[in-house]
């Protein structure tokens, strides 16, 4: 089956003026998503997974400066016809129209402040669909409790009438989800779903995500510093440091032939159950502000294995397979062998045991 | 297991209740008991509500106990206690909190917060003293002695729950409460931190009570894990017990909660549901019942039967 590409963004560049000065959060992302498929995007908080989200639907913060780049969105229109725009060239009044919530939708992290606190729950996931749609009210609640069904809410007709705050986290949650689901969207993208939510809970969430995303056939882009989702649910991972992309490929190469230093760390700071070591490799110091220029390889300082020319020339994505690519220049053909870290190494082989078991 | 080892700090049938209005009660804490060893660390695990924060605040006094005896270095401070009780009470026992910037003065200078527990008790005989522990301490706890008049805003999350970790250690504690300590912070930070308790337990052999929801951090830091659930302790054992031999059914479906780092096993795991209401289980029913060692589980004698033989 060929895959239909539906996001592509290229050379993507934002900085955000703040009192202290000009902030440059992304610096040349390139993403591509195609239908059906899950990416996740991994990163610390300030390395702009958060800033990327935002620009692919359009809700960038009023002081934001795109200086460069494309996001292309392919959808279906209302007649059936595959149309292709430019969000990032389209007006604030024509993405309300047109794409927030109708054909991109988001789920954010705090269940409890993405819900409007006066409307009833019914009344929330109906609104989409009437001011998208023009959906005859009780069509639209018909298709509320459909949806209220789907995410796994027993009892919906009550539940209908009920206001946020009558709800635990984990259900207001789903509601949120029902929200997003409600116009069938092409994408959605969860912004840590499942941060504010227990384990028993964020297990069942992102179960009931991936369901939707297999009956309805939609992209879902996660965003997220938990491996432990990614793993779950996505197909392929981009890594991001400092406003860049320092590493993609399919979810089997970025957990088990993972290229960049900083996957290293990203990898083996988060203990598995069998680590027994008596340290957790860390990696050292804090990300870089972006208010300054950067020279060179921003991950440089914090990086062991940095090069001499990691300190001037920035690194190109060096392509390992047809997917999987990082920019390190321990991938050039100049650069010293080197090796793995002794612990991301014995997680590696753990990691390929336990699956032959 | 030696069994002349003095426990630390011993809880024994701790109820915490709150009163929500005339009618209304939440039982927060309900009958939990354990002990805590001399320089080991006790991880107590729980969804959110279970009431592990209740009873780090509960044992630090931060609430007065409903009922139950807390045993802390052989005295007891569950109830009224002597001004000198009291002191030591607070000298010996610190809590490292949540969210490092709500937690901290946002007026008070680093060294200013951190010097506080000296001023307080006079610890130090001088000023030149006093500066010189603040000055080893930020050191030990990975910081550069320039931050010392800086104010908490101008540090990032790790650095804050490091000045966090400071003040509590400077007072040379023998237990440390840390309530979900590294949750607000970043995977890769979380590692930084993580490390600096375990050195700072080498160093000092305090105890921790580590009080988390992430169960993978849990078992990688404590000797000895309690699991908590609607303030009942259901399960507690050392963590090869607890994870090697999960008897409660809640037990089981936490663990098999936990996401694990590995896209292969991760996308055919399943995970156990369990709901309590549903499962004709009742805590208050339940008595302890002894596995191995140290293991102990809270069941009636026909569910301790069919859990095990299961």
């Amino acid at each position: 089956m060929a895959r239909e590409k539906i996001m592509e963004v290229r050379d993507l560049s934002i900085s955000f003026k703040t009192t202290t000065g000009i902030v440059n959060a992304i610096r040349g992302v390139d993403m591509d998503l195609y239908r059906g498929e899950t990416v996740a995007i991994v990163g610390e908080s300030g390395s702009g997974k958060s800033v990327t989200a935002k620009a692919m639907m359009g809700i960038l913060a009023s002081n934001s400066i795109v200086n460069s780049g494309t996001v292309k969105f392919t959808y279906n229109d209302n007649g059936g016809e595959s149309k292709t725009v430019d969000i990032l060239k389209m007006s604030k009044n024509e993405i309300r129209r047109d794409i927030n919530g109708k054909h991109i939708a988001m789920v954010f992290q705090d269940p409890m402040t993405s819900l409007d606190p006066t409307m009833t729950i019914g009344k929330q996931i109906t609104e989409s669909m009437i001011w998208h749609y023009k959906t005859p009210k009780a069509e639209a609640e018909a298709k509320a409790l459909e949806l209220l069904e789907l995410v796994g809410i027993t009892d919906p007709e009550k539940r209908m009438k009920n206001y946020p705050h009558q709800l635990s986290g984990g259900m207001r949650q789903r509601v949120v989800i029902a929200i997003a689901m409600a116009c069938d969207p092409d994408l959605l993208i969860c912004d840590e779903p499942t941060t504010a939510l227990d384990v028993t809970i964020q297990a069942r969430i992102l179960e009931l995500i991936k369901d939707i995303q297999v009956k309805k056939n939609i992209s879902v882009i996660y965003i997220t510093h938990d491996l432990g989702v990614v793993a779950k649910v996505a197909d392929y991972v981009d890594v991001m440091y400092a406003g860049k992309l320092v590493e993609k490929g399919t979810v089997d190469e970025i957990f088990y032939e993972p290229r960049h230093p900083y996957t290293w760390g990203l990898l083996s700071a988060m203990p598995d159950l069998d680590t027994r070591d008596d340290r957790l490799y860390t990696i050292p110091g804090s990300p870089p502000t972006l208010k300054n220029e950067i020279k060179g390889d921003a991950f440089a300082p914090r990086n062991k294995y940095a090069l001499n020319i990691d300190t001037r020339i920035d690194p190109p994505m060096f392509k390992m397979s047809d997917t999987h690519y990082a920019a390190t220049w321990l991938l050039d053909d100049r650069a010293p062998t080197h090796d793995m870290p002794p612990e991301i190494k014995g997680r590696i082989e753990r990691m390929l045991k336990e699956e032959n078991k | 297991m030696t069994e002349e080892r003095e426990p630390l700090l011993k809880v024994e049938h701790l109820k915490q209740y709150f009163k929500v209005s005339r009618k209304f009660t939440v039982k927060a804490v309900n009958d939990v008991s354990f002990e805590i060893y001399p320089g080991e660390t006790y991880g107590l695990v729980g969804e959110s509500g279970s009431g592990k924060t209740t009873i780090g605040r509960s044992i630090i006094r931060l609430y007065e106990p409903t009922a139950g005896k807390i045993t802390f270095e052989g005295m007891d401070v569950s109830g009224k206690m002597d001004k000198e009780t009291f002191r030591k009470l607070h000298c010996d026992m610190q809590m490292i909190f949540q969210d490092p910037m709500a937690s901290l003065n946002p007026r008070k200078r680093v060294d200013e917060i951190i010097a506080q527990g000296i001023d307080i008790n006079h610890m130090a005989g001088s000023e030149a003293e006093r500066k010189q522990m603040v000055i080893d301490m930020l050191e030990e706890v990975g910081l550069d002695p320039d931050h010392a008049t800086r104010y908490p805003h101008q540090f990032s999350g790790g650095q804050r729950q490091r000045i966090g970790i400071a003040r509590a250690l400077i007072m040379n504690p023998k237990l440390v409460i840390a309530d979900e300590c590294i949750s607000a912070l970043d995977v890769s930070i979380q590692a930084q931190v993580v490390n600096l308790m375990k050195d700072m337990q080498d160093k000092t052999h305090c105890a921790y009570l580590f009080i988390a929801h992430d169960l993978s951090m849990v078992k990688y830091i404590s000797d000895r894990i309690g699991v908590l659930h609607l303030g009942h302790m259901v399960e507690t054992g050392t963590r090869d017990e607890i994870f090697d031999n999960p008897i409660h059914p809640y037990t089981k479906s936490l663990l098999s909660a936990i996401p694990s780092p590995n896209p292969k096993v991760e996308k055919k795991r399943k995970y156990m549901t369990y709901n309590y209401y549903e499962s004709g289980i009742d805590y208050d029913k339940g008595m302890e019942h002894l596995v191995e060692g140290t293991h102990t589980v809270l069941a009636t004698d026909e569910e301790f039967q069919k859990w095990t033989n299961a």
